[in-house]
């Protein structure tokens, strides 16, 4: 293995950094890009934006990331007792992962934290079953299943109908 | 070591209840200490015979050491999903460590669906979204890069929830508190990357992601990236071990663990929160009146003592050390105060230098047991002034189901025959 070569930063790179601190600290408490940082040697190889998409499987609350396709509870359910119910158990309760069904209130003794009462986040759910679900096999789902799956869970839980069709709008 | 308990002179009294001594005592008696660390556990050895071992030649080198065959209860203790064995944690043995840093093998893990095999020289990270030249680094590339070097714990955002169960839980410290580990954490400052990919004034969140299977991913506030963020890539002087993130991670001083994302493959620069799984359905808290605290990122300070503790007995009456760690995530432990009688007197302890901010921080303090039961307790205050919560004020604040974020004062009960358990008191 060959060592990398180092480069020990330059004297005018020392004072940017020292100047940058006493502007920083006596005017602006809050952040200012570009100002308080060392040098580096600047090695980073420039991509565009749309290079990145096979990796971004980002999903946001708005809905940015959401792929194209679609699904139904109906779909989710033969989905989730192919795929799923093996650790959630029958209609997501009852098994040794995480209970995924439930609705009881939040301020009770004992209450369990599922999607119906704690994280009822379509976006979320759905960021969350591509990229981590099934845990044999993350990222083997088709956008179609993780539609019909994130339709299926909402479904169980009391929020959307069994026909509700999910997908990049709704 | 000798198994006797070494007695103090008689003029020197008590700073406070249950025997507690002043924390200069040793070093102004210059004392050795006999019932320090795992001497509590004293043995009788024969010690008047040469040794076998002085009359026969050693072992060979070494490539890679390893700890003393005898020291193998020193081990993490795995607490994993028996269908998904990648999937849970392991425990430090704090009750088992001295000092402030963990070795390497004994950092605590969590991880979500094992640890992956990544090639260096495959690995890539990416710095995307609102930036104004999307950048990505290989490991050859970031080497030439400054660092710098900072000790620091990291602790999991759920480590101590068994204070809250309603029976207080009878394990090791380490298998209670040992979610949290610390170490010298060497890399590049990531506001120098974040700048050379031309971070974008609108910019609030990163979303980290790891390179892990399940891409495990979380949104870290720009403020925090932009101040003391490390991306690491080496760990007590050593390249990152695989289960701590190798070939890199962010640390993230004094914020939960699971903000310091280990495998980093991709940092997506954002307005909002991804409102990941990890940051909706984990890591937030329950309060009583069902609604819960997110983004709740700073560990509050924290101590527990580690020797004498749970699972060992003290031998009899006499002189012992009192040994613990603290820590806070909003900066440098200022005091910790232990308490023999339940907490209705406080002694200072000594605090091992240097004082480092978000840091294991060392207390010592000696004391002479007369034999009798009692309950020890220790407390931790910060540079903030935060005081170290007991647990009834703690519980009365936000309740016993917020599982994350337990940072209660912790006590043992010494019982007469030396035999330690920990109780709510």
């Amino acid at each position: 293995m060959s060592m990398p070569s180092l480069s020990s930063p330059s004297r005018s790179g020392l004072r940017r950094v020292g100047r940058a601190h006493l502007f920083i600290g006596l005017l602006l408490p809050l952040w200012t890009p570009l100002l308080a940082v060392p040098e580096g040697p600047k090695l980073g190889v420039s991509i565009t934006q749309e290079s990145i998409l096979p990796l971004d499987i980002s999903v946001f609350p708005e809905g940015t990331g959401l792929p194209p396709g679609k699904g139904t509870a109906v779909e989710g359910k033969m989905q989730f007792e192919a795929l799923c119910q093996g650790c959630h158990g029958v209609k997501g309760s009852g098994g040794d992962a995480e209970e995924l069904v439930g609705r009881s209130p939040l301020n009770g003794s004992r209450p369990d934290q599922t999607v119906g009462n704690y994280w009822p986040y379509a976006t979320t759910i759905f960021d969350y079953i591509r990229r981590a679900m099934p845990l044999n096999a993350p990222l083997s789902l088709s956008n179609d299943q993780v539609y019909a799956l994130t339709a299926y869970l909402l479904y169980l839980n009391g929020i959307v109908t069994e026909t509700s069709e999910m997908n990049a709008t709704t | 070591m000798s198994p006797t308990p070494i007695l103090p002179p008689d003029d020197l009294e008590p700073v406070a209840g249950g025997g507690l001594l002043d924390r200069r005592m040793f070093l102004r008696q210059g004392i050795a200490l006999g019932g320090a660390g795992l001497g509590l556990l004293a043995f009788d050895a024969d010690a008047t015979d040469v040794p076998r071992w002085m009359k026969t030649p050693g072992g060979p080198f070494t490539n890679y050491g390893e700890p003393s065959a005898y020291e193998k209860e020193a081990i993490r203790w795995i607490s994993a999903n028996a269908k998904a064995p990648g999937h849970g944690i392991s425990w430090t043995p704090l009750h088992r460590l001295e000092g402030t840093i963990t070795p390497n093998g004994l950092h605590f893990e969590r991880h979500h669906n094992g640890v992956p095999a990544i090639d260096p020289e495959q690995h890539r990270l990416t710095l995307h979204g609102l930036f104004s030249k999307p950048i990505q680094f290989s490991l050859e590339q970031l080497f030439r890069y400054p660092m710098v070097s900072r000790q620091c714990f990291v602790e999991c955002g759920g480590n101590s929830n068994a204070g809250w169960h309603e029976e207080p839980i009878q394990t090791p410290v380490g298998y209670f508190h040992g979610l949290a580990s610390s170490s010298e954490w060497t890399g590049i400052p990531l506001s120098i990357l974040l700048d050379e990919a031309g971070l974008q004034p609108e910019a609030r969140w990163l979303v980290a992601e790891g390179a892990d299977a399940g891409a495990m991913n979380v949104s870290i506030p720009i403020e925090k990236a932009l101040d003391d963020t490390l991306l690491a890539l080496y760990q007590n002087g050593e390249r990152i071990r695989p289960e701590q993130g190798y070939p890199m991670r962010l640390i993230l001083p004094g914020f939960e663990a699971v903000l310091n994302v280990k495998w980093l493959h991709r940092l997506q620069a954002v307005k909002e929160p991804l409102m990941s799984r990890n940051e909706t359905a984990k890591y937030t808290e329950l309060e009583p009146s069902g609604k819960a605290r997110q983004f709740t990122f700073i560990m509050e300070a924290k101590s527990v003592i580690t020797q004498p503790s749970p699972g060992f007995r003290l031998k009899g009456p006499g002189l012992y050390q009192i040994s613990g760690l603290a820590w806070s995530g909003r900066g440098t432990i200022r005091r910790v105060d232990i308490s023999a009688d339940g907490g209705r007197s406080w002694a200072p302890a000594a605090l091992q230098e240097p004082l480092l901010s978000k840091c294991f921080t060392r207390f010592r303090l000696p004391w002479r047991w007369d034999g009798s039961p009692l309950i020890l307790k220790s407390r931790a205050i910060d540079d903030t002034g935060y005081q170290q919560p007991e647990r009834s004020t703690l519980i009365a604040e936000r309740g016993q189901r917020g599982y994350f974020h337990y940072n209660a004062i912790v006590a043992f009960a010494v019982d007469s025959d030396g035999s330690l358990r920990h109780v709510y008191a």
